[in-house]
Protein backbone atom coordinates (compact mmCIF):
# COMPACT_ATOMS: atom_id res chain seq x y z
CA UNK A 1 0.00 0.00 0.00
CA UNK A 2 1.17 3.31 -0.88
CA UNK A 3 1.61 5.96 1.56
CA UNK A 4 -1.70 7.81 2.23
CA UNK A 5 0.45 10.94 4.31
CA UNK A 6 -0.12 13.49 1.84
CA UNK A 7 -0.63 17.20 2.91
CA UNK A 8 -2.89 19.58 2.04
CA UNK A 9 -0.20 21.46 1.34
CA UNK A 10 1.89 19.49 -0.60
CA UNK A 11 -0.85 18.79 -3.03
CA UNK A 12 -1.33 22.93 -3.33
CA UNK A 13 2.28 23.34 -4.01
CA UNK A 14 2.45 20.35 -7.19
CA UNK A 15 -0.81 22.20 -8.51
CA UNK A 16 -0.50 25.76 -8.10
CA UNK A 17 -3.93 25.20 -6.95
CA UNK A 18 -5.90 26.94 -4.24
CA UNK A 19 -8.59 25.67 -2.72
CA UNK A 20 -9.65 28.09 -0.88
CA UNK A 21 -10.83 29.97 -3.67
CA UNK A 22 -14.05 27.57 -4.75
CA UNK A 23 -17.23 29.11 -4.28
CA UNK A 24 -19.06 26.15 -4.63
CA UNK A 25 -21.10 26.76 -7.75
CA UNK A 26 -20.69 22.73 -9.01
CA UNK A 27 -19.82 24.49 -12.92
CA UNK A 28 -16.70 22.06 -12.81
CA UNK A 29 -18.78 18.29 -12.40
CA UNK A 30 -21.84 19.90 -14.17
CA UNK A 31 -19.80 20.81 -17.38
CA UNK A 32 -17.49 17.26 -16.65
CA UNK A 33 -17.93 15.01 -19.96
CA UNK A 34 -16.92 12.12 -17.81
CA UNK A 35 -18.87 12.62 -14.89
CA UNK A 36 -20.67 9.37 -14.93
CA UNK A 37 -17.18 7.68 -15.05
CA UNK A 38 -15.80 9.53 -11.77
CA UNK A 39 -16.56 8.29 -8.39
CA UNK A 40 -15.40 11.63 -7.14
CA UNK A 41 -15.93 14.55 -9.14
CA UNK A 42 -14.11 17.70 -9.64
CA UNK A 43 -15.88 20.09 -6.84
CA UNK A 44 -14.96 17.23 -4.49
CA UNK A 45 -11.52 16.99 -5.13
CA UNK A 46 -11.95 20.72 -4.52
CA UNK A 47 -13.66 20.33 -1.28
CA UNK A 48 -12.10 17.43 -0.06
CA UNK A 49 -8.35 18.74 -0.43
CA UNK A 50 -9.48 21.92 1.28
CA UNK A 51 -10.66 19.87 4.09
CA UNK A 52 -7.95 17.75 4.32
CA UNK A 53 -9.73 14.67 3.54
CA UNK A 54 -7.44 13.53 1.01
CA UNK A 55 -7.14 9.59 1.84
CA UNK A 56 -10.08 8.54 -0.64
CA UNK A 57 -9.24 10.73 -3.50
CA UNK A 58 -5.46 8.84 -3.46
CA UNK A 59 -7.78 5.47 -3.59
CA UNK A 60 -10.02 6.65 -5.96
CA UNK A 61 -10.88 5.58 -9.98
CA UNK A 62 -11.38 9.54 -10.50
CA UNK A 63 -7.93 9.75 -10.79
CA UNK A 64 -7.28 7.43 -13.64
CA UNK A 65 -10.87 8.20 -15.60
CA UNK A 66 -10.13 12.02 -15.50
CA UNK A 67 -10.02 12.36 -19.29
CA UNK A 68 -7.34 15.51 -18.62
CA UNK A 69 -9.94 17.23 -21.19
CA UNK A 70 -9.96 21.00 -18.98
CA UNK A 71 -12.65 21.42 -19.46
CA UNK A 72 -13.38 22.12 -16.11
CA UNK A 73 -10.59 24.40 -15.84
CA UNK A 74 -11.74 26.08 -18.89
CA UNK A 75 -14.85 27.25 -17.50
CA UNK A 76 -14.17 27.56 -13.80
CA UNK A 77 -15.58 31.33 -12.85
CA UNK A 78 -12.84 31.62 -9.86
CA UNK A 79 -10.26 30.16 -12.36
CA UNK A 80 -9.70 27.03 -9.47
CA UNK A 81 -8.71 24.91 -12.28
CA UNK A 82 -9.87 21.27 -10.35
CA UNK A 83 -7.90 19.78 -13.32
CA UNK A 84 -4.79 20.43 -11.61
CA UNK A 85 -5.40 19.05 -8.16
CA UNK A 86 -6.79 16.07 -9.69
CA UNK A 87 -3.49 15.62 -11.71
CA UNK A 88 -1.39 16.42 -8.26
CA UNK A 89 -3.47 13.92 -6.38
CA UNK A 90 -2.53 11.41 -9.16
CA UNK A 91 0.79 11.99 -9.04
CA UNK A 92 1.19 11.88 -6.04
CA UNK A 93 -0.08 8.42 -6.08
CA UNK A 94 2.24 7.39 -9.44
CA UNK A 95 5.56 8.60 -8.02
CA UNK A 96 5.33 6.60 -5.19
CA UNK A 97 7.06 2.99 -5.44
CA UNK A 98 5.28 0.51 -7.20
CA UNK A 99 2.09 2.56 -7.87
CA UNK A 100 1.92 2.81 -11.59
CA UNK A 101 -1.03 2.22 -13.22
CA UNK A 102 0.09 0.99 -16.74
CA UNK A 103 2.93 -1.58 -17.01
CA UNK A 104 4.99 -1.91 -20.30
CA UNK A 105 3.88 -5.73 -20.22
CA UNK A 106 0.62 -5.11 -20.95
CA UNK A 107 1.12 -2.55 -23.76
CA UNK A 108 0.98 -5.41 -26.60
CA UNK A 109 -2.02 -7.09 -26.09
CA UNK A 110 -4.18 -3.29 -25.93
CA UNK A 111 -2.55 -2.77 -29.34
CA UNK A 112 -4.16 -2.83 -33.05
CA UNK A 113 -3.11 -1.79 -36.19
CA UNK A 114 -4.51 1.63 -36.00
CA UNK A 115 -4.07 2.79 -32.82
CA UNK A 116 -1.72 5.99 -32.52
CA UNK A 117 1.57 6.03 -30.88
CA UNK A 118 0.25 9.33 -29.52
CA UNK A 119 -2.09 6.95 -27.23
CA UNK A 120 0.31 4.94 -25.76
CA UNK A 121 2.96 7.58 -24.95
CA UNK A 122 0.27 9.79 -23.49
CA UNK A 123 -1.30 6.78 -21.24
CA UNK A 124 2.23 6.51 -20.47
CA UNK A 125 2.61 9.85 -19.45
CA UNK A 126 -0.63 10.00 -16.99
CA UNK A 127 -0.11 6.58 -15.26
CA UNK A 128 3.07 5.87 -14.98
CA UNK A 129 6.53 7.15 -13.06
CA UNK B 1 7.93 32.22 -45.46
CA UNK B 2 9.92 29.52 -43.78
CA UNK B 3 8.95 27.71 -40.21
CA UNK B 4 10.42 25.50 -38.26
CA UNK B 5 8.18 22.48 -38.21
CA UNK B 6 7.71 19.76 -35.39
CA UNK B 7 5.87 16.87 -36.60
CA UNK B 8 5.71 14.42 -33.97
CA UNK B 9 5.59 10.85 -33.29
CA UNK B 10 2.48 9.64 -35.00
CA UNK B 11 2.69 12.02 -37.56
CA UNK B 12 5.72 10.13 -39.11
CA UNK B 13 3.71 6.69 -38.48
CA UNK B 14 0.07 6.32 -38.00
CA UNK B 15 -0.98 9.85 -39.44
CA UNK B 16 1.21 10.38 -42.68
CA UNK B 17 -1.26 11.53 -44.02
CA UNK B 18 -1.93 14.53 -41.86
CA UNK B 19 1.89 15.33 -42.33
CA UNK B 20 2.21 14.77 -46.39
CA UNK B 21 -1.45 16.54 -47.37
CA UNK B 22 -0.26 19.67 -45.20
CA UNK B 23 3.13 19.57 -46.89
CA UNK B 24 1.84 19.63 -50.34
CA UNK B 25 -0.53 22.27 -49.10
CA UNK B 26 2.21 24.44 -47.68
CA UNK B 27 4.03 24.28 -50.93
CA UNK B 28 1.38 26.00 -52.95
CA UNK B 29 0.82 28.15 -50.57
CA UNK B 30 4.44 29.53 -50.64
CA UNK B 31 4.89 27.94 -47.27
CA UNK B 32 8.20 26.02 -46.26
CA UNK B 33 8.25 23.81 -43.16
CA UNK B 34 11.93 23.28 -42.34
CA UNK B 35 11.57 19.95 -39.96
CA UNK B 36 13.81 20.41 -36.80
CA UNK B 37 16.47 17.88 -36.34
CA UNK B 38 16.55 15.64 -33.62
CA UNK B 39 13.26 16.40 -32.29
CA UNK B 40 12.17 14.28 -29.56
CA UNK B 41 8.24 13.23 -28.71
CA UNK B 42 6.70 16.06 -26.68
CA UNK B 43 5.06 13.28 -24.60
CA UNK B 44 1.63 13.55 -25.66
CA UNK B 45 -0.05 15.02 -22.82
CA UNK B 46 1.42 18.73 -20.77
CA UNK B 47 1.84 17.81 -17.31
CA UNK B 48 0.32 20.80 -15.35
CA UNK B 49 1.88 20.06 -12.29
CA UNK B 50 4.86 22.98 -11.47
CA UNK B 51 7.12 20.75 -10.46
CA UNK B 52 7.91 18.59 -13.81
CA UNK B 53 10.66 19.77 -15.10
CA UNK B 54 12.24 16.50 -17.05
CA UNK B 55 8.92 16.09 -19.06
CA UNK B 56 9.07 19.00 -20.41
CA UNK B 57 12.43 18.97 -21.70
CA UNK B 58 12.04 17.87 -24.80
CA UNK B 59 9.91 20.66 -25.92
CA UNK B 60 12.53 23.40 -24.80
CA UNK B 61 14.57 21.87 -26.82
CA UNK B 62 12.48 22.18 -30.56
CA UNK B 63 11.83 26.12 -29.05
CA UNK B 64 15.29 26.22 -28.99
CA UNK B 65 16.35 25.26 -32.07
CA UNK B 66 13.38 27.41 -33.68
CA UNK B 67 14.88 30.10 -31.94
CA UNK B 68 18.32 29.64 -32.83
CA UNK B 69 16.79 29.76 -36.49
CA UNK B 70 15.28 32.96 -35.60
CA UNK B 71 12.11 30.88 -37.20
CA UNK B 72 8.41 30.20 -35.73
CA UNK B 73 7.52 26.58 -34.71
CA UNK B 74 4.83 24.95 -36.51
CA UNK B 75 3.06 22.45 -35.42
CA UNK B 76 0.01 20.29 -36.91
CA UNK B 77 -0.79 17.41 -34.01
CA UNK B 78 -3.47 18.56 -31.67
CA UNK B 79 -1.45 17.16 -28.80
CA UNK B 80 1.73 18.46 -29.69
CA UNK B 81 0.84 21.80 -30.15
CA UNK B 82 -0.64 22.04 -26.63
CA UNK B 83 2.50 20.31 -24.66
CA UNK B 84 4.62 22.69 -26.53
CA UNK B 85 2.91 25.79 -26.26
CA UNK B 86 1.85 25.68 -22.58
CA UNK B 87 5.57 24.66 -22.08
CA UNK B 88 6.62 27.68 -23.56
CA UNK B 89 4.31 29.48 -21.21
CA UNK B 90 5.76 28.21 -18.63
CA UNK B 91 9.35 29.34 -19.23
CA UNK B 92 7.78 32.45 -20.38
CA UNK B 93 5.70 33.20 -16.91
CA UNK B 94 8.12 30.43 -14.49
CA UNK B 95 11.02 31.79 -13.25
CA UNK B 96 12.09 28.80 -10.73
CA UNK B 97 11.02 27.09 -13.89
CA UNK B 98 12.72 28.36 -16.44
CA UNK B 99 15.73 28.04 -13.81
CA UNK B 100 15.25 24.39 -13.24
CA UNK B 101 15.09 23.74 -17.08
CA UNK B 102 18.17 25.90 -18.20
CA UNK B 103 19.95 24.38 -15.27
CA UNK B 104 18.97 20.74 -15.82
CA UNK B 105 20.15 21.14 -20.08
CA UNK B 106 22.98 23.96 -20.05
CA UNK B 107 23.01 24.78 -23.29
CA UNK B 108 24.91 27.28 -25.01
CA UNK B 109 22.25 29.71 -24.92
CA UNK B 110 19.87 29.89 -22.23
CA UNK B 111 16.25 29.62 -23.48
CA UNK B 112 13.06 31.78 -21.90
CA UNK B 113 10.28 31.39 -24.38
CA UNK B 114 11.58 33.52 -27.19
CA UNK B 115 9.77 31.03 -30.21
CA UNK B 116 6.46 32.08 -31.01
CA UNK B 117 4.14 28.31 -31.40
CA UNK B 118 1.78 28.12 -33.85
CA UNK B 119 -0.50 25.34 -35.43
CA UNK B 120 -1.32 25.36 -38.73
CA UNK B 121 -4.95 26.49 -38.68
CA UNK B 122 -3.33 29.96 -37.34
CA UNK B 123 -0.92 30.10 -40.69
CA UNK B 124 -3.89 29.47 -42.62
CA UNK B 125 -5.75 32.77 -40.76
CA UNK B 126 -3.44 34.65 -39.56
CA UNK B 127 -0.73 34.44 -42.27
CA UNK B 128 -2.44 33.37 -45.36
CA UNK B 129 -6.10 34.66 -44.69
CA UNK B 130 -9.07 32.79 -45.73
CA UNK B 131 -9.64 35.20 -48.63
CA UNK B 132 -6.62 34.03 -50.20
CA UNK B 133 -6.91 30.78 -49.37
CA UNK B 134 -9.86 30.80 -51.10
CA UNK B 135 -9.05 32.73 -54.17
CA UNK B 136 -6.41 29.57 -54.65
CA UNK B 137 -8.71 26.89 -54.55
CA UNK B 138 -9.21 25.12 -57.82
CA UNK B 139 -11.56 21.74 -56.55
CA UNK B 140 -13.99 23.31 -54.25
CA UNK B 141 -15.64 21.09 -51.87
CA UNK B 142 -19.05 21.90 -52.99
CA UNK B 143 -21.79 20.46 -51.65
CA UNK B 144 -20.23 18.88 -48.99
CA UNK B 145 -21.46 19.22 -45.41
CA UNK B 146 -19.04 18.95 -43.02
CA UNK B 147 -18.24 19.00 -39.09
CA UNK B 148 -15.25 20.84 -37.72
CA UNK B 149 -13.84 18.75 -34.67
CA UNK B 150 -11.86 20.85 -32.38
CA UNK B 151 -11.29 18.33 -29.19
CA UNK B 152 -9.48 20.09 -25.96
CA UNK B 153 -5.81 20.41 -27.24
CA UNK B 154 -6.45 23.32 -29.67
CA UNK B 155 -8.94 25.51 -27.20
CA UNK B 156 -7.62 24.95 -23.64
CA UNK B 157 -6.89 25.96 -21.15
CA UNK B 158 -7.84 29.75 -23.82
CA UNK B 159 -5.36 31.52 -21.60
CA UNK B 160 -2.63 29.98 -22.83
CA UNK B 161 -3.61 28.61 -25.99
CA UNK B 162 -5.41 31.93 -27.68
CA UNK B 163 -6.17 29.95 -30.37
CA UNK B 164 -9.78 31.03 -30.80
CA UNK B 165 -12.41 31.58 -28.10
CA UNK B 166 -12.39 28.76 -26.02
CA UNK B 167 -16.18 28.08 -26.20
CA UNK B 168 -17.63 29.37 -29.69
CA UNK B 169 -14.84 28.82 -32.23
CA UNK B 170 -15.06 29.62 -35.64
CA UNK B 171 -11.83 29.27 -37.43
CA UNK B 172 -12.30 25.41 -38.48
CA UNK B 173 -15.79 27.05 -39.61
CA UNK B 174 -14.02 29.60 -41.69
CA UNK B 175 -11.58 27.32 -43.05
CA UNK B 176 -14.78 24.63 -44.61
CA UNK B 177 -16.15 28.14 -46.28
CA UNK B 178 -12.70 29.20 -47.70
CA UNK B 179 -12.53 25.41 -49.14
CA UNK B 180 -15.87 26.35 -50.97
CA UNK B 181 -17.82 23.48 -48.31
CA UNK B 182 -20.58 23.91 -45.66
CA UNK B 183 -19.76 23.69 -42.06
CA UNK B 184 -21.82 21.82 -39.85
CA UNK B 185 -22.99 23.01 -36.23
CA UNK B 186 -22.97 20.98 -33.59
CA UNK B 187 -22.79 20.91 -29.63
CA UNK B 188 -20.30 18.35 -28.80
CA UNK B 189 -17.87 19.79 -31.50
CA UNK B 190 -15.46 21.27 -28.70
CA UNK B 191 -15.90 18.04 -25.99
CA UNK B 192 -13.55 15.60 -25.17
CA UNK B 193 -12.89 12.18 -27.58
CA UNK B 194 -12.24 9.85 -24.29
CA UNK B 195 -8.75 10.38 -25.56
CA UNK B 196 -5.98 8.24 -24.26
CA UNK B 197 -8.32 6.54 -22.40
CA UNK B 198 -8.93 4.41 -25.00
CA UNK B 199 -6.15 2.14 -23.90
CA UNK B 200 -7.05 0.97 -20.65
CA UNK B 201 -10.74 1.94 -20.05
CA UNK B 202 -12.88 1.74 -23.23
CA UNK B 203 -15.91 2.18 -22.39
CA UNK B 204 -15.22 5.72 -21.46
CA UNK B 205 -13.61 6.07 -25.18
CA UNK B 206 -16.90 4.38 -26.38
CA UNK B 207 -19.46 6.67 -24.44
CA UNK B 208 -17.52 10.07 -25.71
CA UNK B 209 -16.64 9.42 -28.86
CA UNK B 210 -20.21 8.20 -29.86
CA UNK B 211 -21.72 11.02 -28.34
CA UNK B 212 -19.40 13.51 -30.38
CA UNK B 213 -20.06 11.45 -33.45
CA UNK B 214 -24.02 11.14 -33.05
CA UNK B 215 -24.20 15.00 -32.41
CA UNK B 216 -22.33 15.62 -35.53
CA UNK B 217 -24.59 13.63 -37.46
CA UNK B 218 -28.11 14.41 -36.21
CA UNK B 219 -26.67 18.14 -37.57
CA UNK B 220 -26.32 16.42 -41.29
CA UNK B 221 -22.80 16.12 -41.06
CA UNK B 222 -21.42 13.66 -44.10
CA UNK B 223 -17.94 14.04 -42.47
CA UNK B 224 -15.85 15.46 -39.86
CA UNK B 225 -12.57 16.78 -39.77
CA UNK B 226 -9.76 16.77 -37.45
CA UNK B 227 -6.15 17.68 -36.56
CA UNK B 228 -5.58 15.34 -33.90
CA UNK B 229 -4.29 11.54 -34.79
CA UNK B 230 -5.73 10.38 -31.13
CA UNK B 231 -9.35 12.12 -31.64
CA UNK B 232 -9.52 10.46 -35.54
CA UNK B 233 -8.90 7.13 -33.92
CA UNK B 234 -11.67 7.19 -31.02
CA UNK B 235 -14.07 8.86 -33.18
CA UNK B 236 -13.53 6.57 -35.87
CA UNK B 237 -12.61 2.85 -34.02
CA UNK B 238 -14.73 4.05 -31.04
CA UNK B 239 -18.22 5.18 -31.90
CA UNK B 240 -20.96 2.48 -33.21
CA UNK B 241 -22.45 5.38 -34.98
CA UNK B 242 -20.27 5.69 -38.76
CA UNK B 243 -19.12 8.98 -39.63
CA UNK B 244 -16.01 9.49 -41.96
CA UNK B 245 -13.44 11.25 -40.21
CA UNK B 246 -10.50 12.94 -41.86
CA UNK B 247 -7.72 15.31 -41.02
CA UNK B 248 -8.11 18.57 -42.19
CA UNK B 249 -5.62 18.88 -44.79
CA UNK B 250 -6.30 16.25 -46.84
CA UNK B 251 -9.46 18.26 -47.55
CA UNK B 252 -7.02 21.41 -47.91
CA UNK B 253 -4.54 19.14 -50.65
CA UNK B 254 -7.84 18.25 -52.13
CA UNK B 255 -8.92 21.63 -52.62
CA UNK B 256 -6.27 22.94 -53.73
CA UNK B 257 -5.95 20.28 -56.61
CA UNK B 258 -2.68 18.12 -55.47
CA UNK B 259 -4.32 15.34 -53.16
CA UNK B 260 -2.80 12.99 -55.67
CA UNK B 261 1.30 12.73 -55.88
CA UNK B 262 2.07 14.76 -59.27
Amino acid sequence: MFNTKISKEELERISGVKTNKCMKCGKCSGTCPNFDGMDYHPHQFVDMVDKGNIEPLLQSDSIWTCLSCMACLQRCPRNVEPAKLIEAVRLAVVRQQDANHLHAEEIPELLDEDLPQQAIVSAFRKYKK
Amino acid sequence: MKYSYYPGCTLKTKAKELNDYAIRSAKVLGIEMEEIENWQCCGGVYTTAKDEIATKLSSIRALAQARDKGQDLLTLCSACHNVIKRTNNDIQTDGDFAFKANNYMAPDMEYHGETKVVHYFEVLRDVIGFDTLKSKVVNPLKGRKIAPYYGCLLLRPGTVMAFDDPENPRVMEDFIRAIGAEPVMYAQRNECCGGYMTLNDKEIAENRSETVVTSAVKKGADCMITACPLCRYNLEANSVTELPVIYFTELLAEALGVKEVQ
